[in-house]
C-alpha cells in the first residue's frame, strides 16, 4: 500500500483481505483518472452542465449583524444538483465505476443526501444502485426514501446494531465483500479504506479551489477562517483542502454536539472521542473502554456519526484545523437565523457551521471575512425543524 | 511451538483433518458459553476459537450479529474473554481467540497478546487486520509466543497469498468464498482452488471456513484441508434451542457428527 493512505498516524486499511484486490484496483483506477486530462474534463463538464458548478458566494449581510459585524460569506453547494455537495464525489466516483467496468453500486445513507445523489449518479449513468439506509433512518428521513425510489434505486433498510447510518455502512460493507467482483461500494464520506478518504477528498476539493479564486476575487485577499461541519467530514475537507498550505487562514470545523459533549449524547468524535479503527480507517471514534462503539446523537442525521475521516484526526493533532462541538439547540437557532435573515434554509448539519461562525464572527471581530461551506439545503429538514419548532404540519 | 501448532501436526500424523469450533465468549450467556465449550470439548473437537464480541462485525452474517448482541448485552468485555480463554484452554483443546482490531488496539497491543498466552491460549485471528497495519501486531506475537493467524480469502492474489501467509502461524484460514459469516448448504468450489494456491506459496496447514455446517461438508473439505472450521451452525442451534439444555444437546450432537466427518475425508 502506498503510505498515500495514511495521515501520520491516522488511515490505512483494516478490512478483511476479500476486499484487498478491489482497494488496489480502485485505487490505480482513481491515481490513473486524477492524471487522465480526458477524465478531468469529462467530470468538469459534467459539473458545468449538471451540478451547476462553479456554485456562487453570496454575502451574507444580515446574518453577519448576529457575528459581531464580521463579513460573512457562503459557499453555496446547496444550489447544486441534488441539493447538497455529494453529488460532487458521486460523480466522480460513478464514472470511475464505469471505468472498472462494473455495473452495480452500493452506497450506505444516513440522511439520505448522499443515497439520493448515489442514486441520481446512477440514473444518469445506467447502473444499478442499492443504497443502505438505517431502518430508523429511513422512517426519519421518509422523502428521501421515496427520492431514491423514483430514481430507480433500491434502498435495503437495515435492522442489526442501531439501525442507523454506522449500522448501514456494516451492511454495506457485507454487501461489498459477497459482490465485490462486479460492485463498486460509493462511499459517501472521507472516512473508510484507503483509498476513499484520499478520493473523496480529491472529488470535493473543488468546493475549495474555487472558493479561493472567488474570494480573491471578491475581498482582494484570503479569508481569516473558513468554518465546515463535520460529521464524516467531506465538506470540510472539501473546502479547507486549498487552503491548507495558506497558514493564516484559520480551518474549523463543527462537530455535532447533541445535547452537550459533557452529557454522552453527541456525535462530536475528535472533540469527545479518543484514536481507535472503526470501518477500515484508523481515526477518532467514540468508543468504550473494550473498543466497542458507542452510539452517536445528533438532531442532524447527516453528523449523527460515531467516526471521522482520518485527515480531520491528522489536521486536528498536529493543529493545523480546529474542531468544535455545536450543541442541538445552538444549530438550531442558527438554521432559523439564516432562514429569517437570509432566505435560505440550510440543512441542519449546515446550521452547526452557521452556529460556529456567530461565536467566531464575534471572537475576530467587525475586521474578520469569514468563509462558511453552506454544504446543503434544508428542504429534507423541514418537517425535523416544524417539530422542533412546534408549526404545526 | 503453541498448543495449535501440536495439534495441527497431529492431525497430520493421524491422516485427518482437525476439527475447529468457534463461539463468541458470553454467548449465550457467561456459564451457558463455559457449558457450550465444554460440550464442544468432550464432543472431539480439536480447538476453538473463542469470539470477542464486537459492535460493528462486517464479516459476520446474521447469525453471529445476532449472537455477538445478545453477548454485549450481556456486558463482556476483554477480561471475560479472557476467561472465557482459560475456560477452553483448561479442558486440554487448543484454544485461540479471534476478534476485529479495535479491540486489540484499545486494550494495548503488547497487553492482548500476553494475555493470550497467559491464559493458556495460542494464537489469535485478526480478520480485519491487513499485513500492512501488523507491525506491531507481529512484534507482540512473537514475544509473547502466539500465533498470528490471518484470513485468506477466494480474492487474494497468489503474490498477495505468499505476503500474507508468510507472516501466519498456526494456521492459514482460507475463507472458502466470497461473503461473511453463515451457513450454506454447499460448500463453494472456490475453496479447493484456494487452498491449492495456499499449498503452492507456504507449507503451514490450512484450515477452510465460511458455510461449513454438515458432516458431509466436514467430510469433502476434510478430503483436502487440514482444518475444518464451524462457527455460525453451533450459534443457530443454540439461539434456536427451546432451553440451553437441549441446545448444548444439539451443539454436542453436531459436534460429534462433524469430529467423524473430518476424519472420513481420505
Amino acid at each position: 500500500m502506498s503510505s498515500a493512505g495514511r495521515f501520520g498516524e491516522y488511515g490505512g486499511r483494516f478490512v478483511p483481505e476479500a476486499l484487498i484486490g478491489a482497494l488496489n484496483e480502485l485505487e490505480i483506477a482513481h491515481n490513473t483518472a486524477q492524471n487522465d486530462p480526458l477524465f478531468l474534463a469529462e467530470l468538469a463538464e459534467l459539473h458545468r452542465t449538471y451540478t451547476g458548478r462553479p456554485s456562487i458566494i453570496t454575502e451574507a449581510k444580515r446574518f453577519a449583524e448576529y457575528a459581531g459585524g464580521a463579513r460573512i460569506f457562503l459557499k453555496r453547494e446547496d444550489l447544486n444538483h441534488t441539493g447538497s455537495h455529494k453529488i460532487n464525489n458521486v460523480l466522480g466516483q460513478a464514472l470511475l465505476t464505469k471505468r472498472m467496468g462494473k455495473k452495480r453500486i452500493i452506497a450506505e445513507t444516513g440522511a439520505g443526501q448522499h443515497g439520493v445523489a448515489s442514486a441520481t449518479a446512477a440514473a444518469l449513468m445506467g447502473l444499478d444502485c442499492v443504497v443502505y439506509m438505517g431502518e430508523e433512518d429511513t422512517r426519519r428521513q421518509a422523502l428521501n426514501v421515496a427520492r431514491m425510489k423514483l430514481l430507480g434505486a433500491e434502498v435495503v433498510p437495515v435492522t442489526s446494531g442501531s439501525r442507523t447510518l454506522k449500522d448501514a455502512i456494516n451492511e454495506a460493507m457485507r454487501d461489498w465483500v459477497t459482490n465485490v467482483a462486479d460492485t463498486h461500494y460509493l462511499l459517501g464520506t472521507v472516512a473508510g479504506p484507503h483509498p476513499f478518504p484520499t478520493m473523496v477528498r480529491d472529488f470535493h476539493k473543488v468546493i475549495g479551489e474555487e472558493a479561493r479564486e472567488q474570494m480573491l476575487a471578491l475581498t482582494g485577499r484570503l479569508p481569516d477562517a473558513i468554518l465546515a461541519c463535520v460529521g464524516g467530514g467531506s465538506n470540510a475537507i472539501g473546502i479547507f483542502n486549498a487552503f491548507i498550505p495558506d497558514s493564516a487562514v484559520r480551518l474549523i470545523g463543527l462537530e455535532a454536539g447533541g445535547d452537550g459533549v459533557e452529557t454522552g449524547r453527541h456525535a462530536a468524535t475528535i472533540t469527545g472521542g479518543t484514536p481507535g479503527v472503526l470501518h477500515g480507517t484508523r481515526s477518532y471514534v467514540l468508543q468504550d473502554a473494550n473498543g466497542q462503539t458507542v452510539e452517536s446523537h445528533s438532531i442532524s442525521a447527516g453528523l449523527d456519526y460515531p467516526g471521522v475521516g482520518p485527515e480531520h484526526a491528522y489536521l486536528h493533532d498536529i493543529g493545523r484545523a480546529e474542531y468544535r462541538a455545536i450543541n442541538d439547540d445552538a444549530a438550531m437557532a442558527a438554521f432559523s437565523l439564516l432562514s429569517k435573515t437570509e432566505g435560505i434554509i440550510p440543512a441542519i448539519e449546515t446550521a452547526h457551521a452557521l452556529a460556529g461562525a456567530l461565536v467566531v464572527g464575534r471572537e475576530l471581530g467587525p475586521q474578520a471575512n469569514l468563509l462558511i461551506n453552506l454544504s446543503g439545503r434544508g428542504d429534507k429538514d423541514v418537517q425535523t425543524a416544524a417539530q422542533y419548532f412546534g408549526i404545526p404540519l | 511451538m503453541t498448543q495449535l501448532d501440536a495439534v495441527m501436526a497431529k492431525v497430520r500424523a493421524e491422516n485427518r483433518a482437525a476439527l475447529i469450533a468457534y463461539i463468541p465468549a458470553g454467548f449465550p450467556s457467561k456459564q451457558g458459553c463455559a457449558k457450550a465449550i465444554q460440550a464442544l470439548a468432550d464432543a472431539g473437537v480439536d480447538a476453538i476459537e473463542i469470539g470477542f464480541p464486537y459492535s460493528d462485525p462486517v464479516m459476520d452474517g446474521p447469525i453471529i450479529q445476532e449472537a455477538a448482541e445478545i453477548s454485549l448485552k450481556g456486558g463482556t468485555n476483554a477480561a471475560d474473554v479472557f476467561a472465557t480463554l482459560k475456560v477452553a484452554t483448561d479442558t486440554g483443546v487448543a484454544a485461540v481467540v479471534m476478534t476485529y482490531w479495535n479491540p486489540i488496539e484499545r486494550y494495548g497491543v503488547d497487553q492482548f497478546a500476553q494475555s493470550i498466552a497467559d491464559n493458556g491460549g495460542s494464537g489469535v485471528i485478526t480478520p480485519d487486520l491487513t499485513i500492512e497495519e501488523s507491525d506491531r501486531w507481529l512484534a507482540a506475537t512473537i514475544r509473547s509466543q502466539i500465533n498470528p493467524i490471518y484470513v485468506v480469502a477466494p480474492s487474494t492474489n497468489d503474490s498477495r497469498l505468499a505476503a500474507v501467509t508468510s507472516k501466519t502461524g498456526g494456521f492459514v484460514y482460507a475463507a472458502s468464498l466470497m461473503g461473511v459469516t453463515g451457513t450454506r448448504t454447499t460448500v463453494s468450489s472456490d475453496a479447493s482452488n484456494l487452498v491449492s494456491r495456499v499449498r503452492a506459496v507456504s507449507n503451514l496447514p490450512i484450515s477452510v471456513g465460511l458455510g461449513v455446517s454438515t458432516r458431509e461438508q466436514a467430510k469433502s473439505l476434510a478430503a483436502y484441508a487440514d482444518g475444518v472450521i464451524v462457527g455460525s451452525a453451533f450459534i443457530k442451534l443454540l439461539l434456536e434451542a427451546e432451553s440451553e439444555e437441549k441446545g448444548l444437546d444439539a451443539i454436542s450432537h453436531l459436534a460429534k457428527e462433524l469430529a467423524l466427518g473430518v476424519r472420513e475425508g481420505r
